[in-house]
This record gives C-alpha cells, structure tokens and sequence, in this order.
C-alpha cells in the first residue's frame, strides 16, 4: 500500500506505536509484585543477578510478556476484523460470546477425559469456529446490526449461556474444575510456554489469510452490493473471515483464556487514529493490542500487589467504561 | 494502457443485453420473458411504476442477481459465467442508497473503483493514481478529495459515488436511481455528469424515478410496467399520453420543452 496519501500517515503511526509497545515490554519485564527491584531485573536482563532474578525475568516475566504479545495481537486483530465483516464497531469476539465458547469447548474436552495440555488448542479452535458462527448469523439479522442494545444483548444471552453451561459440567466433575477455574479467568501468568509454540503456525496462518483478505473487506465495507459490483464475492470474504478470528480468538483463549473486551477496546483506538479503512486499522490493532494487554497485565501485578488482579478482570475494568461510552454514543458510528 | 494517456476506459466495442429473462424473488416473479438491448454510447433511462422491477431488471445486468431463465450477454457471453472481477473491469454499477463508513474522504472512497485492476499483491500503480486523478477532476471533486463524505452536500456525495464507478475504468455504467434523494439543483449536478460521461463514449442504464428527468437527458427510454418493456425508444418518439397512462394511471398532455426540446409532461390529473 505505498502511496502517498496513506504512507505517510501510516508510518508513523506503526512507528510510534511500536516505541510505546517497546516501552511497554521492557515495564513488563522490569515491574513486579514480587522482591525483584526494577533495578535487579534491569541488571538480570543483561544475565546479572542472582538466581531468583534470572528466573523471576527468564521464567516468569519473559514468557508471560511473550504470551501477553500474542494474545494481544490475536485479539485486537479478531475485534477488528470481526468489527469489519460485521460492520458493527460493538461485534467484539469476547463481548459476543466467541471466547465463551471457546472455553465452554475446552471444559467439555476436559470433562470428557482430556488432559489440559493436549487437546486445548484444536478444542479452543472449533468452540471458537462455532460460537463465531453463531454471533455472525445474530449479527447479520434484520434489525440487529445496526442496533447496539439487541447486539449486545444477543451477546450477553449467549456468553451467560455458555458460561452457565460450563459451570454445570465443571460442578460435576472436581478434577476438571480445579484444572480450569483458573484457565476460565483469563491470564497469561503461569502459562505454558509450549502451547503458546503450539499456537503460532495458527496465529501464522490467521494472519496470513487476513493480509489476502483486507483488500475485499475493505470494499465490503460500502454495502454488498457495491462489493459485488467491484468484483469481490461477499460471502467467500466471511467465510475466510469467520475462520481467521476463529483462529485467533481460538488460539488465544487457548493459551490464555477468555480475556474480554479487549477485541472491542483496540479497534475503536485504532480507527480513532487510522480512519474506518480495515486495511490501516488491522496493522495499528496487531500493534495497540499486545501494547494494552501488558499494559494491562502490568498493572494487574501492581494494583494489588504482593496479591495479582487476574487480567481478566483488568481488562474487564478498564474496557467496561469504554463499551458505556461507545452506548451512550448519540450514534453507531457505521462502519 | 499507456500511462501517460488518461485512462480512462479501453476504447473497444462494448454490448449488453437482457436476452428473454425470467427474474424471481423468492416467489414473486419480478420479470418475465424481458429482452433489451442497450444502445452503445447512449444514456438509456429505464422508468415506471414502483414495483415494476426497475431496479430487479438494472441488478440482473450487473450481475449483482441471477436470472431464473434467459441470459445477460456482455460482449458476446453470458454474464454469469464470466469471472466476477472480469466483469467489474467492463461493468461498473451504482447501487442504491450506498452508505460509505463514517470519516471516508473522497479519495478514499474513488480509489476503490481501482480494485477490479488490482491483483492480489499488486502495488498502487501510476496508472491506478491517474484514473483517480481523471475521475475527480471528471467530477469535478479535486478541491474536494481530501474532504470526509459525510460533510458533503448529497450531490457532492453522490458525485463522489460516481467518481467511484468512473475510477473503475469500464465503458458500461449502470446507476439504480442515482438523483432519488437529491433536490432539484442537486439532481441537475448529477444527471449534467451522466451526460458528460456519455459524451466521452461511456454506454450508461440508469433507473429513474422521474419520468421528467429521464425524458431530459436520457437518449433511450425504456418503460416497464409489471415486469414487462412496454416501450423502448427516444423520449421524443415513444412518449405519448397513452404511454403515461399505461405507466402511471394519470392522464396529461405532452408538450414540448421550448429550450431542450424534449418531451414534457402537462396538465397532468387523475385518470
């Protein structure tokens, strides 16, 4: 996309975006509730320090920082795609029930006799892959698009639904439920590195397809019609589109559990700084999504230290007042 | 193409055609056994009623619907099986009541027209900036390309619509009602642009709902009622009271317009 009127508001705001993301990192590995002082995690960046330090840094706040990145980009470019082929700035994966799907398909999985290590990815996927089909056929009716209140209400009736009904199988069945009250809040302390290796071809994969589908989706954006008469085919555009935030959201709930409004948060920034093209607001979204969730993250440590906030209900803080405004807003903006 | 000359469309021979179509929507059947010929370089306006399937008959020619029977010929092939962005290189469409995202600016929204001559990895080229540039200026918009749409005026809007299609480079131009929601001065804007594009070779359908307007700057006229072309013709040739009555139920006599000439509706009354 090189040309001379979108490059130069482009760069540099991928530019900025990535200095704040760098700074972001490096708070995330120096700040703690723990007895690692900035200044000994500073020094154990570099490979000094005693033994605590290099694993509190190594172990702990390097892979949950690396993990955070992820789902980060995962997420903010899910929400914003989702936003996109929906073309509803509130149809956001966690908001709408996606990742509560996602989780409802891992107690299942464990409920039925998996280990937790094993199946949670491909399990996350098709929760993930089902629930966003569902969210896209509610958004899509006649009347829910466009009205803000029904979307979300839509939304809320299948995401308590789903979390109801994942509360009953973990009732049932104790081992599972230790395993998973924990992966149901989401979090990316203490996370398992190699599941994060495991979702990477996927993430690979989703962001792949998006880069071959944002030119049709940004036509999409003028209505079908004007799509069709520009020679995009609608309908193969959300189907590739339903299976990238699939992937995506499948892939973060997977290593880091459902983590909410954080899909809704980063494409509004995004397009306050990029305009309403998907083509500008997916790169931004892949850029403020990981700085906002270690940001957010690093606060969860900080707030209530020595104890942690769960990141879900950082986010959750922090994104709910966000959701209340976009409401209260005189007027949907139409995507 | 040469890049140096303004492309603005291929200068080749262009021909569509309804050949006996059968249009159904779910289980009305809108058109029926319905064969027109578009006239190459000329402005045909289609007219009638509302519900007569106007914007049913415009949306099968683009393509955007699919007939139940009969064909729609481009260039000597059935439509429906050409590659969609093949015919969105020849066949340019307006659709009704088009909504552009909130903050689009107006070269945003024109640069979209390029995207039927853009492969998949494929970079802005100079040629694609230069259909942008003679698309604006066609419409008149250059000191209004970097302005969002939704500050604009609704011809200035729909202007830039059309900039749109003529940025996408095809020698045939489809508009579904393109002045429906403008006002007088605005309708003007608008159909005097039509009427431009024309002049430079461009073959344009259009429906209209105002049978005044269409008979104005319209070369070919054709009238539907129920589905069916009752006419098909010059404004000035085929307009007759008999004509308006089929079409509208309302009697009236035809006069001529003293400065344009062309046909013009008087002492309109209830039938």
């Amino acid at each position: 996309m090189s040309n001379q009127h979108t490059t130069p508001r482009m760069l540099p705001l991928l530019v900025s975006g990535s200095l704040i993301l760098a700074v972001t990192v490096l708070a995330s590995l120096l700040l703690g509730a723990g007895e690692i002082s900035p200044a000994r995690a500073w020094a154990a960046l570099w490979g000094y320090g005693s033994d605590e330090a290099l694993f509190v840094l190594y172990e702990l706040r390097g892979p949950r920082t690396l993990i955070g990145a992820l789902v980060g980009v995962a997420l903010g470019c899910a929400g914003a795609l989702m936003q996109a082929v929906s073309r509803n700035p509130l149809a956001e994966p966690g908001l709408l029930g996606v990742s509560a799907g996602s989780s409802f398909a891992v107690a299942l999985a464990l409920v039925l006799g998996a280990s937790i290590s094993t199946l949670t990815v491909f399990v996350a996927q098709a929760g993930a892959l089902v629930g966003c089909a569902l969210v896209m056929t509610a958004a899509r009716l006649n009347g829910l698009g466009h009205n803000p209140v029904r979307l979300i209400l839509a939304g809320a009736t299948l995401t308590s639904l789903l979390m109801a009904l994942t509360s009953l199988l973990l009732m049932f069945d104790q081992r599972s439920a230790d395993e998973i009250r924990f992966w149901v809040i989401g979090s990316v302390a203490g996370r398992d590195m190699s599941q994060a290796i495991q979702v990477l071809p996927f993430i690979g994969v989703a962001l792949g397809l998006l880069a071959f589908i944002a030119r049709p989706l940004a036509a999409l954006a003028l209505g079908e019609s004007v799509a069709r008469g520009l020679g995009e085919k609608p309908a193969r555009i959300r189907l590739i589109s339903v299976l990238v935030v699939a992937l995506l959201v499948g892939s973060a709930t997977a290593i880091a559990g459902p983590i909410a409004f954080l899909g809704l948060v980063v494409p509004y920034i995004a397009r306050h700084f990029t305009g309403p093209d998907i083509r500008r607001t997916l790169w931004l979204s892949a850029v403020i999504g990981p700085i906002l969730l270690i940001a957010a993250d690093t606060c969860s440590r900080l707030l209530a230290a020595p104890a942690e906030m769960p990141l879900g209900v950082m986010t959750a803080l922090l994104g709910a007042p966000v959701l209340i405004v976009m409401i209260r807003a005189r007027r949907m903006p139409l995507l | 193409m040469n890049a140096k000359s303004t492309p603005i469309f291929t200068d080749q021979a262009v021909s569509l055609a309804a050949q006996a179509l059968k249009v159904t929507r779910g289980h009305n059947t809108v058109i029926e056994a319905l064969s027109l010929p578009l006239t190459p370089g000329a402005v045909t306006a289609i007219v009638g009623p509302n519900g007569c399937g106007k914007s049913t008959l415009l949306n099968t020619l683009a393509r955007i619907l699919a007939p139940e029977q009969g064909q729609v010929i481009l260039n000597g092939r059935d439509i429906q099986q050409l590659p969609s962005r093949t015919v969105a290189q020849q066949l340019a469409l307006l659709p009704q009541d088009t909504h552009a995202p909130e903050g689009m600016t107006v070269e945003d929204l024109v640069r979209f027209g390029r995207q039927p001559h853009q492969g998949l990895f494929q970079q802005w080229s100079p040629e694609d900036q230069a259909a942008v540039q003679a698309a604006l200026s066609a419409a008149d918009l250059l000191p209004l390309r970097y302005a969002p749409l939704d500050q604009l005026s609704g011809g200035q809007r729909q202007r830039a619509w059309i900039a749109m299609t003529i940025a996408q480079s095809t020698p045939l131009l489809l508009l579904d009602e393109p002045t429906s929601a403008l006002d007088l001065g605005h309708q003007i804007e608008v159909f005097e642009l039509i009427r431009r594009l024309a002049s430079q070779g461009r073959t344009v359908a259009m429906v209209v709902h105002d049978l005044l307007s269409a008979c104005r700057y319209a070369d070919q006229l054709v009238a539907m009622v129920a589905g069916e072309v009752i006419a098909h013709g010059p404004p000035s040739e085929i307009l007759t009271p008999e004509l308006v009555f089929q079409l509208y139920r309302v009697h009236c006599d035809i006069i001529e317009d003293p400065f344009s000439g062309s046909p013009m509706l008087a002492n309109v009354r209830r039938a």
